[in-house]
């Protein structure tokens, strides 16, 4: 029986073989064409999947990661019991809630509210300058924050106005949530609706006839032809998003934050960041990395398979 | 009564408040851009006293630019970020159409496994530090940290797949009838009948090295090599306005260093918003293709 196996799997290890061989002899040049794209590949993507080792070990810089020696799930016990565990987890889920309850449905609505303008050139200004900010960098636009809500700035010049007492707004934990939240919508809105005009470009006009024979007015048609027809592309760019609620990009927080208010705005991803490339605890830094992907990898399935019942539609 | 009832028909109050909330997003927009630029030509000394939003500039000066020109920081940073986003471009175009050429093949064995094997990467990655370590080994602090490690964008790869195959089979057939060889199909068919999606794929690498801090960041240690968002990161954020940065004794000049920063930044976003209107709708293609693939 074992024999049986063994020989099976002996040629079908050959045919794989086999047909690599013909391929090769077929596409030779394709082969070639594939190294450097390959080994782009094998080095900067795979390799470092590798090095998701260090996570395991103590890792020792004069040792290397093969000197230094294997220590198990310590660092992952380290984090699960730390006092930072909570309020990393915490924050980055508060963020992405806020995130997803604010910033998934603008570009929606500005989706619809576009589509109804019929004015094609005040259409074409309106996205011109509202897919703008999209392409500014992280740096300015950090600045640019940090500027408006400093302690002389534009917005406490305003809330002066009304009697409030002038502080840098970026000082006080409980509102870097907001101002995170809002410079990103203010970021992206107009760029997030691309996707949804296309698909609302997709419904067929003979729709709307049919709602306005039966008396629907502008909201109802909205409601009732408008919104179902983008239903799908809602659903999969939602259950993208969902799969993504453990990642909240470290770039805009550390350009951001400052340890006074750590408290709300610290993350895992910027948490990784300073453990790892500030104060260069690499094993640590790494094993709450892998755990952070782990989560989020479970998160994305878990979402396809209740976007698949909810609507039918999933990633795969 | 007729003529105005379908007039209203064409603009009602659903239209008046639309037109209206949509107008003032735009201003939200704007506003924060056109408030840098304002300071950035405002006399230094009356903008410091100012309170409150800005609806033009308090005075005018371009001292302010002026200095940030002479300033060998920002010359360094931008001659730098010119040096990425070309070179950084050609090596992503180069490689990216080599694998999207190999993989948009239907006849090939191996590219089925290979696509599996480059869309794991889009969900499954090493993670910062475990990155970090790689490249930090094999290149060092050096220029290469910010080309090689992310010369391939997955998602770019599968756009540029998606538009290669879109191209008929049988124009292939008669360039192969013809001797031309896997090389000069791409080079002399593919490429040419590409262009919008290559622009699309230049512009979007192009943007990515433009806006680029982190990676340099964390693997350059050399200011000579800083690419221009780095030192606008000190300039603007770390509010290092010295003599390292920017070449002059800020310290005589007190005042103008209110200013400086606003011109700083209106420097690094110039660029990206004259080409951007020329622009947006390459951009606007290579979201809707990556979208046709998702």
């Amino acid at each position: 029986m074992e024999q049986v196996v063994s020989i099976k799997r002996k040629k079908k290890r050959r045919n794989i073989f086999y047909m690599l061989k013909e391929d090769y002899k077929k596409h030779k040049l394709i082969y070639f064409m594939l190294i450097p794209v390959l080994l782009y590949y094998i080095i900067f993507q795979y390799g470092p999947m590798l090095g998701i080792v260090i996570g395991f070990k103590d890792y020792r810089p004069g040792l290397g990661i093969f000197g230094s020696k294997w220590v198990g799930f310590e660092y992952f016990q380290h984090f699960l019991s730390s006092r930072y565990f909570w309020r990393l987890v915490k924050n980055t889920l508060t963020i992405n809630f806020y995130l997803l309850l604010f910033g998934f449905p603008a570009p929606i609505i500005l989706a619809l509210l576009l589509n109804e303008v019929k004015h094609k050139a005040f259409k074409k200004t309106v996205q011109t300058i509202t897919y703008m900010p999209h392409f500014i960098s992280l740096v300015v636009v950090s600045g640019i924050i940090v500027d408006l809500v400093a302690t002389d700035g534009v917005i406490n010049d305003i809330l002066a106005f009304f009697g409030f007492q002038r502080q840098n707004l970026l000082t006080i934990s409980g509102l870097f949530r907001p101002i995170f939240v809002t410079s990103d919508i203010w970021q992206h809105i107009g760029w997030g609706t691309i996707i949804y005009l296309a698909a609302l470009s997709g419904i067929s006009p003979s729709l709307y006839e049919a709602a306005k024979i039966d008396g629907a007015n502008r909201f109802k048609q909205i409601i009732h032809v408008t919104l179902p027809g983008i239903a799908p592309t809602i659903t999969i760019l939602l259950i993208m998003r969902i799969g993504k609620m453990m990642l909240v990009g470290w770039e805009k927080i550390i350009l951001l934050y400052n340890p006074v208010i750590y408290e709300t705005a610290d993350v895992i991803s910027s948490f990784v960041y300073r453990k790892g490339l500030l104060e260069f605890d690499f094993s640590y830094s790494t094993a709450v990395g892998l755990f952070n992907s782990v989560i989020n990898f479970g998160l994305l399935i878990a979402a396809n398979k209740i976007g698949k019942k909810i609507s039918g539609s999933g990633l795969w | 009564m007729a003529r105005k009832k379908s007039l209203k028909n064409k603009f009602g109050v659903f239209d008046g408040i639309n037109y209206f909330l949509l107008s003032m997003l735009c201003l939200l927009t704007l506003y924060p851009i056109i408030y840098v630029l304002f300071a950035s030509i405002s006399d230094p000394v009356l903008f410091q006293s100012h309170k409150g939003l800005l609806m033009k500039p308090i005075g005018f000066t371009i001292e302010a630019y002026r200095l940030v020109f002479e300033s060998p920081a920002v010359l360094t940073g931008y001659k730098n970020t010119l040096f990425y986003v070309i070179v950084g471009t050609s090596i992503n175009l180069f490689l990216t159409s080599l694998g999207a050429y190999a993989l948009a093949q239907k006849d090939l064995y191996i590219a089925k496994v290979l696509t599996i094997m480059i869309i794991f990467t889009m969900q499954f990655k090493g993670g910062l530090i475990p990155t970090y370590y790689v490249v930090n080994q094999l290149l060092g602090h050096s220029r290469l940290t910010l080309l090689l490690p992310q010369a391939i964008i997955t998602m770019n790869l599968i756009i540029m797949r998606t538009s290669f195959r879109s191209i008929p089979e049988s124009l292939f057939e008669s360039a192969r009838i013809d001797g031309a060889n896997d090389m000069t199909l791409l080079s002399k068919i593919v490429l040419p009948l590409s262009k919008p999606v290559m622009a699309v794929m230049a512009l979007y690498y192009g943007v990515n090295h433009w806006n680029q801090w982190f990676q340099a960041s964390i693997y350059l240690r050399d200011r000579k090599l800083y690419p221009l968002q780095l030192f606008l990161r000190e300039i603007v954020l770390q509010n290092q306005l010295d003599e390292s940065s920017m070449g002059i004794d800020v310290g005589t000049e007190a005042h103008i260093g209110v200013i400086i920063k606003y011109a700083t930044i209106m420097v690094a976003v110039i660029p990206i918003l004259c080409v951007y209107p020329y622009i947006q709708k390459f951009f606007v293609k290579g979201v809707m293709i990556g979208a046709i693939k998702g």
